[in-house]
Protein backbone atom coordinates (compact mmCIF):
# COMPACT_ATOMS: atom_id res chain seq x y z
CA UNK A 1 0.00 0.00 0.00
CA UNK A 2 1.38 3.47 -0.92
CA UNK A 3 1.07 6.41 1.11
CA UNK A 4 1.28 9.76 0.83
CA UNK A 5 4.13 11.90 2.17
CA UNK A 6 4.41 14.79 0.41
CA UNK A 7 1.39 16.83 -1.28
CA UNK A 8 0.84 20.04 -2.10
CA UNK A 9 -0.59 22.33 -0.02
CA UNK A 10 -4.57 23.22 -0.37
CA UNK A 11 -4.57 26.56 0.27
CA UNK A 12 -1.29 26.73 -2.39
CA UNK A 13 -2.81 27.28 -5.50
CA UNK A 14 -2.46 24.33 -8.20
CA UNK A 15 -1.00 26.64 -10.85
CA UNK A 16 2.38 27.28 -12.04
CA UNK A 17 4.35 29.86 -10.28
CA UNK A 18 5.99 32.73 -12.45
CA UNK A 19 9.09 33.12 -10.10
CA UNK A 20 12.93 32.60 -11.59
CA UNK A 21 14.84 29.26 -10.88
CA UNK A 22 16.33 29.10 -7.68
CA UNK A 23 14.07 31.83 -6.24
CA UNK A 24 12.93 31.12 -2.50
CA UNK A 25 9.88 32.56 -2.83
CA UNK A 26 8.67 29.35 -3.56
CA UNK A 27 9.64 27.83 -0.17
CA UNK A 28 8.01 30.61 1.98
CA UNK A 29 4.54 30.53 -0.18
CA UNK A 30 4.21 26.47 0.47
CA UNK A 31 5.39 27.62 4.00
CA UNK A 32 2.29 30.16 4.19
CA UNK A 33 0.08 27.51 2.68
CA UNK A 34 1.01 24.67 4.82
CA UNK A 35 0.75 26.80 8.12
CA UNK A 36 -3.32 27.84 6.85
CA UNK A 37 -3.55 23.87 6.34
CA UNK A 38 -2.38 22.93 9.60
CA UNK A 39 -4.27 25.99 11.48
CA UNK A 40 -7.73 24.99 9.48
CA UNK A 41 -7.84 28.85 8.57
CA UNK A 42 -8.07 28.87 4.77
CA UNK A 43 -11.87 29.82 4.70
CA UNK A 44 -11.21 32.86 7.12
CA UNK A 45 -8.15 34.19 6.13
CA UNK A 46 -7.68 37.29 3.80
CA UNK A 47 -3.99 37.48 1.88
CA UNK A 48 -2.45 41.10 1.01
CA UNK A 49 0.19 41.12 -1.99
CA UNK A 50 2.31 43.77 -2.39
CA UNK A 51 3.89 45.11 -5.64
CA UNK A 52 7.15 43.43 -6.71
CA UNK A 53 8.50 40.11 -7.34
CA UNK A 54 5.00 38.72 -4.89
CA UNK A 55 3.40 40.84 -6.36
CA UNK A 56 1.07 38.13 -8.25
CA UNK A 57 0.72 36.31 -4.64
CA UNK A 58 -3.15 36.79 -5.07
CA UNK A 59 -3.00 33.55 -7.63
CA UNK A 60 -1.11 31.62 -5.33
CA UNK A 61 -3.44 31.53 -2.18
CA UNK A 62 -6.78 29.61 -2.05
CA UNK A 63 -8.01 32.40 0.13
CA UNK A 64 -9.35 35.44 -0.13
CA UNK A 65 -7.01 37.84 -1.85
CA UNK A 66 -6.56 41.77 -2.09
CA UNK A 67 -3.57 43.27 -4.16
CA UNK A 68 -2.41 46.41 -2.80
CA UNK A 69 -0.34 49.42 -4.15
CA UNK A 70 3.31 49.51 -3.58
CA UNK A 71 4.00 49.60 0.29
CA UNK A 72 0.62 49.93 1.34
CA UNK A 73 -0.44 46.27 2.29
CA UNK A 74 -0.56 46.59 6.44
CA UNK A 75 -3.08 49.79 5.66
CA UNK A 76 -4.93 47.84 3.34
CA UNK A 77 -4.81 44.92 5.83
CA UNK A 78 -5.77 47.28 8.46
CA UNK A 79 -8.61 48.41 6.62
CA UNK A 80 -10.06 44.51 6.15
CA UNK A 81 -9.07 43.54 9.60
CA UNK A 82 -10.61 46.49 11.64
CA UNK A 83 -13.52 45.54 9.40
CA UNK A 84 -13.77 41.93 10.17
CA UNK A 85 -12.00 41.20 13.20
CA UNK A 86 -12.40 37.50 13.41
CA UNK A 87 -10.92 36.95 10.44
CA UNK A 88 -6.79 36.35 9.82
CA UNK A 89 -4.69 38.72 7.66
CA UNK A 90 -1.89 38.10 6.49
CA UNK A 91 0.65 40.59 3.89
CA UNK A 92 3.24 39.12 1.68
CA UNK A 93 5.59 42.23 1.37
CA UNK A 94 9.60 42.69 -0.09
CA UNK A 95 12.30 44.62 1.05
CA UNK A 96 11.41 47.56 -1.17
CA UNK A 97 7.84 47.46 -0.16
CA UNK A 98 7.85 47.33 3.03
CA UNK A 99 11.32 48.61 4.23
CA UNK A 100 11.35 51.91 1.54
CA UNK A 101 8.00 52.77 -0.05
CA UNK A 102 5.94 51.51 3.07
CA UNK A 103 8.43 52.26 5.72
CA UNK A 104 5.19 54.72 7.52
CA UNK A 105 3.06 51.81 6.80
CA UNK A 106 4.78 49.07 8.75
CA UNK A 107 6.12 50.90 11.59
CA UNK A 108 2.69 52.34 12.44
CA UNK A 109 0.45 48.70 11.97
CA UNK A 110 2.76 47.53 15.00
CA UNK A 111 2.33 50.71 16.74
CA UNK A 112 -1.36 50.60 16.74
CA UNK A 113 -0.75 46.65 17.61
CA UNK A 114 -2.84 45.86 14.54
CA UNK A 115 -3.69 42.01 15.02
CA UNK A 116 -1.85 41.25 11.72
CA UNK A 117 0.48 39.17 10.48
CA UNK A 118 3.66 40.14 8.27
CA UNK A 119 5.51 37.61 6.41
CA UNK A 120 8.34 39.58 4.72
CA UNK A 121 10.91 38.79 2.47
CA UNK A 122 14.36 40.22 2.56
CA UNK A 123 16.52 39.16 -0.59
CA UNK A 124 18.18 42.42 -0.39
CA UNK A 125 17.46 43.57 -4.11
CA UNK A 126 14.04 44.98 -6.22
CA UNK A 127 14.35 41.91 -8.31
CA UNK A 128 11.09 42.46 -10.26
CA UNK A 129 12.31 46.06 -11.71
CA UNK A 130 15.57 43.93 -12.55
CA UNK A 131 17.72 44.16 -9.62
CA UNK A 132 18.08 47.93 -8.00
CA UNK A 133 19.33 48.77 -4.42
CA UNK A 134 16.92 47.81 -1.67
CA UNK A 135 17.08 49.25 1.47
CA UNK A 136 18.35 46.13 2.79
CA UNK A 137 21.46 45.94 0.06
CA UNK A 138 24.18 45.12 2.23
CA UNK A 139 27.07 47.70 2.15
CA UNK A 140 29.58 47.16 -0.98
CA UNK A 141 26.72 44.79 -2.70
CA UNK A 142 26.29 45.72 -6.43
CA UNK A 143 23.26 46.61 -8.10
CA UNK A 144 21.92 48.38 -11.12
CA UNK A 145 21.72 51.43 -9.25
CA UNK A 146 25.03 50.98 -6.75
CA UNK A 147 26.88 49.69 -9.97
CA UNK A 148 30.38 50.61 -7.84
CA UNK A 149 28.79 48.83 -4.78
CA UNK A 150 26.55 50.43 -2.22
CA UNK A 151 28.46 53.28 -0.54
CA UNK A 152 27.41 54.40 2.75
CA UNK A 153 28.59 57.93 1.92
CA UNK A 154 26.55 57.83 -1.39
CA UNK A 155 23.27 55.57 -0.65
CA UNK A 156 23.18 54.87 3.41
CA UNK A 157 22.74 52.00 4.99
CA UNK A 158 20.75 48.96 5.38
CA UNK A 159 18.20 48.52 7.24
CA UNK A 160 17.24 46.14 10.06
CA UNK A 161 14.08 45.67 10.04
CA UNK A 162 13.13 42.75 12.90
CA UNK A 163 15.51 44.96 15.50
CA UNK A 164 13.64 48.58 14.34
CA UNK A 165 9.98 46.78 15.12
CA UNK A 166 11.06 45.00 17.99
CA UNK A 167 11.33 48.50 19.79
CA UNK A 168 7.39 48.99 18.95
CA UNK A 169 5.39 47.86 22.24
CA UNK A 170 2.45 46.95 19.97
CA UNK A 171 5.11 44.58 18.14
CA UNK A 172 3.95 40.83 20.05
CA UNK A 173 6.37 38.70 18.13
CA UNK A 174 9.16 39.73 15.48
CA UNK A 175 11.85 36.98 14.08
CA UNK A 176 14.26 36.85 11.63
CA UNK A 177 14.90 33.27 9.89
CA UNK A 178 16.10 32.04 6.35
CA UNK A 179 15.46 29.65 4.10
CA UNK A 180 18.81 28.34 2.56
CA UNK A 181 19.08 24.99 4.69
CA UNK A 182 16.68 22.28 5.47
CA UNK A 183 16.95 23.19 8.94
CA UNK A 184 16.56 26.78 8.49
CA UNK A 185 13.51 26.05 6.69
CA UNK A 186 12.11 23.75 9.39
CA UNK A 187 12.90 26.79 11.32
CA UNK A 188 11.23 29.26 9.12
CA UNK A 189 8.02 26.94 9.42
CA UNK A 190 7.53 27.55 13.04
CA UNK A 191 8.29 30.80 12.96
CA UNK A 192 5.18 31.34 10.40
CA UNK A 193 2.95 29.23 12.27
CA UNK A 194 3.93 30.78 15.88
CA UNK A 195 3.10 34.11 13.94
CA UNK A 196 -0.52 33.31 12.58
CA UNK A 197 -1.21 31.31 15.80
CA UNK A 198 -0.61 34.44 17.75
CA UNK A 199 -2.70 36.22 15.51
CA UNK A 200 -5.55 33.71 15.93
CA UNK A 201 -4.70 34.21 19.65
CA UNK A 202 -5.44 37.80 19.81
CA UNK A 203 -1.91 38.66 21.04
CA UNK A 204 -1.28 41.49 18.27
CA UNK A 205 1.09 42.39 15.59
CA UNK A 206 3.64 39.57 14.42
CA UNK A 207 6.29 39.38 11.76
CA UNK A 208 8.64 36.79 10.18
CA UNK A 209 11.72 37.90 8.17
CA UNK A 210 13.15 35.60 5.62
CA UNK A 211 16.28 36.09 4.57
CA UNK A 212 15.93 34.87 1.11
CA UNK A 213 17.81 34.45 -2.19
CA UNK A 214 17.72 36.30 -5.56
CA UNK A 215 20.33 33.93 -7.97
CA UNK A 216 19.32 36.21 -10.86
CA UNK A 217 19.56 39.45 -9.74
CA UNK A 218 22.43 38.97 -7.81
CA UNK A 219 24.21 37.17 -10.92
CA UNK A 220 24.88 34.16 -9.01
CA UNK A 221 23.77 30.53 -9.19
CA UNK A 222 20.94 28.95 -7.23
CA UNK A 223 23.62 27.19 -4.98
CA UNK A 224 26.23 30.02 -4.88
CA UNK A 225 23.11 32.24 -3.95
CA UNK A 226 22.31 29.93 -0.65
CA UNK A 227 25.84 29.97 0.05
CA UNK A 228 26.01 34.23 -0.17
CA UNK A 229 22.75 34.47 2.43
CA UNK A 230 25.37 32.23 4.64
CA UNK A 231 28.61 34.31 3.95
CA UNK A 232 26.87 37.73 3.56
CA UNK A 233 23.62 37.83 4.30
CA UNK A 234 23.14 35.93 8.03
CA UNK A 235 26.43 37.97 9.49
CA UNK A 236 24.33 41.44 8.81
CA UNK A 237 20.84 40.08 9.76
CA UNK A 238 21.37 37.70 12.38
CA UNK A 239 18.99 35.06 12.78
CA UNK A 240 16.51 34.97 16.12
CA UNK A 241 13.49 36.12 18.12
CA UNK A 242 14.19 40.07 18.23
CA UNK A 243 10.77 39.95 20.03
CA UNK A 244 8.23 37.46 21.78
CA UNK A 245 5.58 38.46 24.59
CA UNK A 246 4.61 35.26 25.32
CA UNK A 247 8.38 33.52 25.73
CA UNK A 248 8.31 34.67 29.59
CA UNK A 249 4.49 33.51 30.27
CA UNK B 1 -38.96 66.66 10.73
CA UNK B 2 -37.42 68.21 13.68
CA UNK B 3 -34.43 70.43 12.25
CA UNK B 4 -30.90 70.73 14.13
CA UNK B 5 -28.03 73.42 13.96
CA UNK B 6 -25.05 71.76 12.44
CA UNK B 7 -21.79 72.47 10.71
CA UNK B 8 -21.27 70.94 7.33
CA UNK B 9 -18.67 68.66 8.31
CA UNK B 10 -20.96 67.68 10.96
CA UNK B 11 -23.49 67.13 8.83
CA UNK B 12 -21.54 65.10 6.54
CA UNK B 13 -20.32 63.08 9.24
CA UNK B 14 -23.56 62.34 10.94
CA UNK B 15 -25.04 61.49 7.66
CA UNK B 16 -22.62 59.13 7.12
CA UNK B 17 -23.09 57.44 10.24
CA UNK B 18 -26.85 57.26 9.14
CA UNK B 19 -26.45 55.62 5.89
CA UNK B 20 -24.52 52.63 7.63
CA UNK B 21 -20.73 53.72 7.70
CA UNK B 22 -19.02 52.09 10.70
CA UNK B 23 -15.68 52.72 8.81
CA UNK B 24 -14.17 55.94 8.45
CA UNK B 25 -10.29 56.38 8.01
CA UNK B 26 -9.15 59.77 8.60
CA UNK B 27 -6.08 62.21 9.18
CA UNK B 28 -6.42 65.63 10.65
CA UNK B 29 -6.66 69.09 7.83
CA UNK B 30 -7.76 72.38 8.07
CA UNK B 31 -10.68 73.06 6.83
CA UNK B 32 -11.97 69.35 7.36
CA UNK B 33 -10.98 68.29 10.87
CA UNK B 34 -14.20 68.31 12.66
CA UNK B 35 -15.31 65.21 10.84
CA UNK B 36 -12.86 63.31 12.17
CA UNK B 37 -13.45 64.96 16.04
CA UNK B 38 -16.95 63.84 15.05
CA UNK B 39 -16.60 60.73 14.15
CA UNK B 40 -14.04 59.57 16.92
CA UNK B 41 -17.05 61.35 19.10
CA UNK B 42 -19.87 59.46 17.40
CA UNK B 43 -18.55 56.04 16.21
CA UNK B 44 -17.56 54.42 19.50
CA UNK B 45 -21.64 55.29 20.48
CA UNK B 46 -22.90 53.66 18.00
CA UNK B 47 -20.42 50.29 17.23
CA UNK B 48 -17.98 51.67 15.09
CA UNK B 49 -14.32 52.94 13.74
CA UNK B 50 -12.96 55.96 13.36
CA UNK B 51 -9.34 55.68 12.98
CA UNK B 52 -6.94 58.10 12.83
CA UNK B 53 -4.32 57.15 10.43
CA UNK B 54 -0.37 57.95 10.09
CA UNK B 55 -0.78 59.47 6.83
CA UNK B 56 -3.82 60.61 4.20
CA UNK B 57 -1.97 57.86 2.21
CA UNK B 58 -2.54 55.27 4.70
CA UNK B 59 -5.98 56.64 5.63
CA UNK B 60 -7.18 55.53 1.82
CA UNK B 61 -5.65 52.37 1.75
CA UNK B 62 -7.67 51.26 4.84
CA UNK B 63 -10.72 52.61 3.27
CA UNK B 64 -9.71 50.30 0.10
CA UNK B 65 -9.15 47.43 3.18
CA UNK B 66 -12.44 48.03 4.53
CA UNK B 67 -14.47 48.11 0.71
CA UNK B 68 -13.18 45.21 -0.27
CA UNK B 69 -13.93 43.61 2.90
CA UNK B 70 -17.42 44.74 2.14
CA UNK B 71 -18.20 47.35 4.42
CA UNK B 72 -19.73 51.03 3.47
CA UNK B 73 -16.07 52.73 4.76
CA UNK B 74 -15.12 56.74 4.14
CA UNK B 75 -12.40 59.16 4.51
CA UNK B 76 -12.13 62.97 4.24
CA UNK B 77 -9.50 65.84 3.83
CA UNK B 78 -8.96 68.96 2.00
CA UNK B 79 -6.90 69.18 -1.04
CA UNK B 80 -3.29 69.24 -0.65
CA UNK B 81 -4.31 65.61 1.78
CA UNK B 82 -6.53 64.81 -1.41
CA UNK B 83 -3.40 65.12 -3.55
CA UNK B 84 -1.76 62.42 -1.52
CA UNK B 85 -4.99 60.02 -1.45
CA UNK B 86 -5.10 59.94 -5.62
CA UNK B 87 -2.76 56.93 -5.73
CA UNK B 88 -5.23 54.81 -3.43
CA UNK B 89 -7.94 56.51 -5.38
CA UNK B 90 -6.54 55.08 -8.36
CA UNK B 91 -6.47 51.46 -6.72
CA UNK B 92 -9.82 51.69 -5.75
CA UNK B 93 -10.76 52.68 -9.08
CA UNK B 94 -9.31 49.87 -11.00
CA UNK B 95 -10.51 47.35 -8.07
CA UNK B 96 -14.28 47.85 -9.04
CA UNK B 97 -14.65 48.89 -5.18
CA UNK B 98 -17.36 51.34 -3.40
CA UNK B 99 -16.05 54.34 -1.19
CA UNK B 100 -16.71 57.65 -0.60
CA UNK B 101 -14.42 60.34 -0.18
CA UNK B 102 -14.77 63.83 0.60
CA UNK B 103 -12.90 66.77 -0.17
CA UNK B 104 -13.27 70.31 1.80
CA UNK B 105 -11.30 71.91 -0.38
CA UNK B 106 -8.85 74.94 0.01
CA UNK B 107 -6.81 77.12 -2.05
CA UNK B 108 -3.52 75.82 -3.76
CA UNK B 109 -1.38 74.75 -5.39
CA UNK B 110 1.24 73.70 -3.03
CA UNK B 111 -0.03 74.14 0.88
CA UNK B 112 -2.05 77.02 -0.19
CA UNK B 113 -4.19 77.93 1.90
CA UNK B 114 -6.70 77.36 4.47
CA UNK B 115 -9.68 79.27 3.27
CA UNK B 116 -12.56 77.99 0.65
CA UNK B 117 -11.90 77.01 -3.54
CA UNK B 118 -12.93 75.30 -6.05
CA UNK B 119 -9.50 74.49 -7.18
CA UNK B 120 -9.40 71.14 -7.57
CA UNK B 121 -12.82 70.27 -10.00
CA UNK B 122 -10.07 69.29 -12.73
CA UNK B 123 -8.38 66.60 -10.18
CA UNK B 124 -12.21 65.52 -9.17
CA UNK B 125 -13.43 65.13 -12.47
CA UNK B 126 -10.43 64.70 -15.24
CA UNK B 127 -7.39 63.22 -13.32
CA UNK B 128 -8.06 61.84 -10.04
CA UNK B 129 -5.08 59.53 -9.94
CA UNK B 130 -3.63 57.61 -12.90
CA UNK B 131 -5.25 56.10 -15.57
CA UNK B 132 -8.59 55.49 -17.47
CA UNK B 133 -10.80 56.22 -14.85
CA UNK B 134 -13.76 57.97 -13.23
CA UNK B 135 -15.30 58.95 -9.87
CA UNK B 136 -18.76 59.89 -9.40
CA UNK B 137 -18.42 63.80 -8.31
CA UNK B 138 -21.15 65.19 -6.38
CA UNK B 139 -21.08 68.98 -5.61
CA UNK B 140 -23.31 69.87 -2.12
CA UNK B 141 -24.27 73.42 -2.25
CA UNK B 142 -25.77 73.68 1.31
CA UNK B 143 -25.03 71.83 4.90
CA UNK B 144 -28.16 70.38 4.14
CA UNK B 145 -26.97 69.09 0.85
CA UNK B 146 -23.53 68.02 2.74
CA UNK B 147 -25.78 65.86 4.30
CA UNK B 148 -28.07 64.39 1.84
CA UNK B 149 -25.73 63.99 -1.44
CA UNK B 150 -23.15 62.23 0.83
CA UNK B 151 -26.34 59.53 1.51
CA UNK B 152 -26.87 59.38 -2.39
CA UNK B 153 -22.69 58.98 -2.83
CA UNK B 154 -23.06 55.93 -0.76
CA UNK B 155 -25.59 54.41 -2.59
CA UNK B 156 -24.49 55.02 -5.99
CA UNK B 157 -20.82 54.78 -5.10
CA UNK B 158 -22.73 50.87 -3.67
CA UNK B 159 -24.90 50.68 -7.05
CA UNK B 160 -22.10 51.29 -9.51
CA UNK B 161 -19.50 49.46 -7.67
CA UNK B 162 -17.05 52.53 -8.21
CA UNK B 163 -15.86 55.49 -5.68
CA UNK B 164 -17.99 58.39 -5.07
CA UNK B 165 -16.54 61.92 -4.08
CA UNK B 166 -17.98 64.99 -2.37
CA UNK B 167 -16.56 67.83 -3.25
CA UNK B 168 -17.06 70.39 -1.29
CA UNK B 169 -15.70 73.83 -0.26
CA UNK B 170 -14.46 75.24 3.39
CA UNK B 171 -17.36 77.61 3.75
CA UNK B 172 -19.42 74.47 3.07
CA UNK B 173 -17.38 72.78 5.98
CA UNK B 174 -17.37 75.31 8.07
CA UNK B 175 -20.41 77.02 8.04
CA UNK B 176 -23.79 76.54 10.35
CA UNK B 177 -27.22 75.53 8.84
CA UNK B 178 -30.60 74.05 10.03
CA UNK B 179 -30.58 70.45 8.39
CA UNK B 180 -33.47 67.64 8.52
CA UNK B 181 -31.30 64.15 8.93
CA UNK B 182 -34.44 62.66 9.62
CA UNK B 183 -34.77 60.90 5.73
CA UNK B 184 -31.06 59.69 6.13
CA UNK B 185 -30.96 56.07 6.28
CA UNK B 186 -28.82 52.98 5.16
CA UNK B 187 -30.35 50.84 2.81
CA UNK B 188 -30.76 47.05 3.41
CA UNK B 189 -28.25 44.59 3.82
CA UNK B 190 -26.48 45.48 0.17
CA UNK B 191 -25.17 42.23 -1.16
CA UNK B 192 -21.64 41.98 -1.96
CA UNK B 193 -20.63 38.37 -3.61
CA UNK B 194 -17.29 39.71 -4.86
CA UNK B 195 -16.06 41.23 -1.47
CA UNK B 196 -12.83 39.15 0.24
CA UNK B 197 -14.17 38.38 3.74
CA UNK B 198 -13.02 34.73 3.56
CA UNK B 199 -14.33 32.21 1.50
CA UNK B 200 -16.07 30.19 4.59
CA UNK B 201 -15.85 27.15 2.25
CA UNK B 202 -18.68 27.92 0.47
CA UNK B 203 -17.22 29.83 -2.63
CA UNK B 204 -14.24 30.20 -4.60
CA UNK B 205 -11.95 32.26 -3.35
CA UNK B 206 -12.20 36.48 -3.97
CA UNK B 207 -9.64 38.61 -5.62
CA UNK B 208 -9.15 42.22 -5.46
CA UNK B 209 -6.84 43.30 -7.62
CA UNK B 210 -6.16 45.89 -10.80
CA UNK B 211 -3.26 44.55 -12.19
CA UNK B 212 -3.26 43.00 -15.70
CA UNK B 213 -0.04 42.32 -17.34
CA UNK B 214 -1.57 41.22 -20.79
CA UNK B 215 -2.59 44.73 -22.33
CA UNK B 216 -5.21 42.46 -23.96
CA UNK B 217 -6.84 41.66 -20.31
CA UNK B 218 -6.47 45.10 -19.14
CA UNK B 219 -8.20 46.46 -22.18
CA UNK B 220 -10.87 44.62 -21.68
CA UNK B 221 -11.89 45.31 -18.15
CA UNK B 222 -11.21 49.51 -18.91
CA UNK B 223 -13.54 49.23 -21.29
CA UNK B 224 -16.49 46.94 -19.39
CA UNK B 225 -15.94 49.97 -16.66
CA UNK B 226 -15.94 52.33 -19.46
CA UNK B 227 -19.43 50.58 -20.38
CA UNK B 228 -20.64 50.92 -16.71
CA UNK B 229 -19.55 54.73 -16.55
CA UNK B 230 -22.22 55.19 -19.69
CA UNK B 231 -25.18 53.65 -17.36
CA UNK B 232 -24.26 56.36 -14.72
CA UNK B 233 -24.45 58.93 -17.27
CA UNK B 234 -27.86 57.72 -18.46
CA UNK B 235 -29.72 57.37 -15.13
CA UNK B 236 -27.47 59.45 -12.50
CA UNK B 237 -27.08 63.24 -13.83
CA UNK B 238 -28.48 65.37 -11.33
CA UNK B 239 -28.89 69.68 -11.34
CA UNK B 240 -30.89 72.48 -10.84
CA UNK B 241 -32.01 75.29 -12.38
CA UNK B 242 -33.13 78.63 -11.11
CA UNK B 243 -35.42 80.87 -13.18
CA UNK B 244 -33.58 79.46 -16.79
CA UNK B 245 -36.47 79.59 -18.39
CA UNK B 246 -36.74 83.00 -20.40
CA UNK B 247 -33.18 83.32 -19.92
CA UNK B 248 -31.22 85.56 -22.06
CA UNK B 249 -28.35 84.81 -19.89
CA UNK B 250 -27.07 81.94 -17.81
CA UNK B 251 -25.12 81.77 -15.11
CA UNK B 252 -23.33 78.40 -14.31
CA UNK B 253 -22.21 77.68 -10.77
CA UNK B 254 -21.60 74.98 -8.32
CA UNK B 255 -21.23 74.21 -4.89
CA UNK B 256 -21.16 77.94 -2.56
CA UNK B 257 -20.88 79.86 -5.49
CA UNK B 258 -23.92 78.67 -7.11
CA UNK B 259 -25.30 79.70 -3.80
CA UNK B 260 -23.75 83.26 -3.82
CA UNK B 261 -24.78 83.54 -7.75
CA UNK B 262 -28.46 82.94 -6.72
CA UNK B 263 -28.31 86.10 -5.12
CA UNK B 264 -26.82 87.76 -8.09
CA UNK B 265 -29.19 86.69 -10.52
CA UNK B 266 -32.48 87.30 -7.91
CA UNK B 267 -30.39 91.16 -7.83
CA UNK B 268 -30.40 91.50 -11.91
CA UNK B 269 -33.60 89.80 -12.30
CA UNK B 270 -34.94 92.70 -9.53
CA UNK B 271 -33.37 95.27 -12.35
CA UNK B 272 -35.20 93.92 -15.20
CA UNK B 273 -32.06 91.32 -16.41
CA UNK B 274 -33.90 88.09 -17.91
CA UNK B 275 -31.13 85.94 -16.19
CA UNK B 276 -31.21 82.70 -14.33
CA UNK B 277 -28.80 80.28 -12.79
CA UNK B 278 -27.47 76.39 -13.56
CA UNK B 279 -26.21 74.45 -11.23
CA UNK B 280 -24.84 70.96 -11.94
CA UNK B 281 -25.41 68.83 -8.68
CA UNK B 282 -22.93 66.09 -10.39
CA UNK B 283 -19.71 67.05 -11.47
CA UNK B 284 -19.38 63.64 -13.12
CA UNK B 285 -21.60 62.67 -15.07
CA UNK B 286 -21.30 66.16 -16.16
CA UNK B 287 -25.09 67.60 -17.04
CA UNK B 288 -23.94 68.37 -20.59
CA UNK B 289 -27.23 67.88 -22.71
CA UNK B 290 -29.36 69.96 -20.10
CA UNK B 291 -26.92 73.09 -20.15
CA UNK B 292 -26.40 72.50 -24.23
CA UNK B 293 -30.64 72.91 -24.35
CA UNK B 294 -30.08 76.27 -22.54
CA UNK B 295 -27.71 77.86 -25.79
CA UNK B 296 -31.22 77.42 -27.92
CA UNK B 297 -32.61 80.43 -26.03
CA UNK B 298 -30.12 82.16 -23.83
CA UNK B 299 -26.99 84.68 -25.63
CA UNK B 300 -24.56 84.41 -23.54
CA UNK B 301 -23.14 82.34 -20.47
CA UNK B 302 -21.47 83.51 -17.31
CA UNK B 303 -18.96 80.76 -15.59
CA UNK B 304 -18.78 81.19 -11.69
CA UNK B 305 -16.09 79.23 -9.88
CA UNK B 306 -13.60 80.11 -7.18
CA UNK B 307 -10.58 79.07 -9.37
CA UNK B 308 -9.23 80.54 -12.32
CA UNK B 309 -11.21 79.16 -14.73
CA UNK B 310 -11.70 75.03 -14.54
CA UNK B 311 -15.36 73.89 -15.14
CA UNK B 312 -15.76 76.53 -18.05
CA UNK B 313 -14.14 74.11 -20.16
CA UNK B 314 -17.27 71.64 -19.53
CA UNK B 315 -19.79 74.24 -20.57
CA UNK B 316 -17.98 75.51 -23.57
CA UNK B 317 -18.11 71.65 -24.47
CA UNK B 318 -21.98 71.57 -23.37
CA UNK B 319 -23.14 74.36 -25.40
CA UNK B 320 -20.56 73.44 -28.48
CA UNK B 321 -19.45 77.24 -28.57
CA UNK B 322 -22.39 78.48 -29.90
CA UNK B 323 -22.36 81.48 -27.52
CA UNK B 324 -19.66 83.49 -25.60
CA UNK B 325 -18.80 82.30 -22.49
CA UNK B 326 -17.70 84.90 -19.98
CA UNK B 327 -15.88 83.65 -16.37
CA UNK B 328 -16.13 85.40 -13.12
CA UNK B 329 -13.98 83.99 -10.50
CA UNK B 330 -12.04 84.69 -7.19
CA UNK B 331 -9.10 82.09 -5.87
CA UNK B 332 -6.79 81.67 -3.60
CA UNK B 333 -9.42 81.33 -1.21
CA UNK B 334 -10.97 84.77 -1.73
CA UNK B 335 -14.96 84.02 -1.91
CA UNK B 336 -17.37 86.02 -4.37
CA UNK B 337 -19.61 88.46 -3.52
CA UNK B 338 -23.01 88.99 -5.35
CA UNK B 339 -21.82 92.25 -6.12
CA UNK B 340 -19.31 91.02 -8.47
CA UNK B 341 -21.39 88.60 -9.95
CA UNK B 342 -24.05 91.18 -10.71
CA UNK B 343 -21.36 93.18 -12.35
CA UNK B 344 -20.36 90.29 -14.81
CA UNK B 345 -24.07 89.84 -15.38
CA UNK B 346 -24.58 93.51 -16.29
CA UNK B 347 -22.10 93.22 -18.89
CA UNK B 348 -18.64 94.26 -16.56
CA UNK B 349 -15.63 91.03 -16.90
CA UNK B 350 -14.05 90.14 -14.11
Amino acid sequence: MSKVVFDRPHALSDVPLHYCPGCTHGIVHRLVAQTIDELGIEDKTIGIAPVGCSVFAYNYFECDMIQAAHGRAPAVATGVKRSLPDKVVFTYQGDGDLAAIGTAESVHIAARVENITIIFINNAIYGMTGGQMAPTSLLGQVTTTSPYGRDPKIQGNPIRVCEMLATLDGTAYAERVAVDTVQHVNATKKAIKKAFQMQLEGKGFSIVEVISSCPVQWGKTPVEALEWIRTDMIPHYPLGVYKDITANS
Amino acid sequence: MAKVLMKGNEAVAEAAIRSGCRHYFGYPITPQTEIAEYMAKRMPKVGGLCLQAESEISAINMVMGAASAGVRAMTSSSSPGISLKCEGISYIAGCDLPCLILNVQRGGPGLGGIQPAQSDYWQATKAMGHGDLHLIVLAPSSVQEMASLANKAFDLADKYRMPAMLLADGALGQMMEPVDLDGIKAPEAVCKPWATCGHDGKRKKNITNSLYINPDDLEKTVIERFARYETVKANEIMYEEYLTEDADIVVVAYGITARICRSAVAMARAQGVKVGLFRPITLWPYPYEALGRLADTASRFIVSELNMGQMIDDVKIAINCRRPVDFCGRTGGVLLTPEEILNAILGGKK
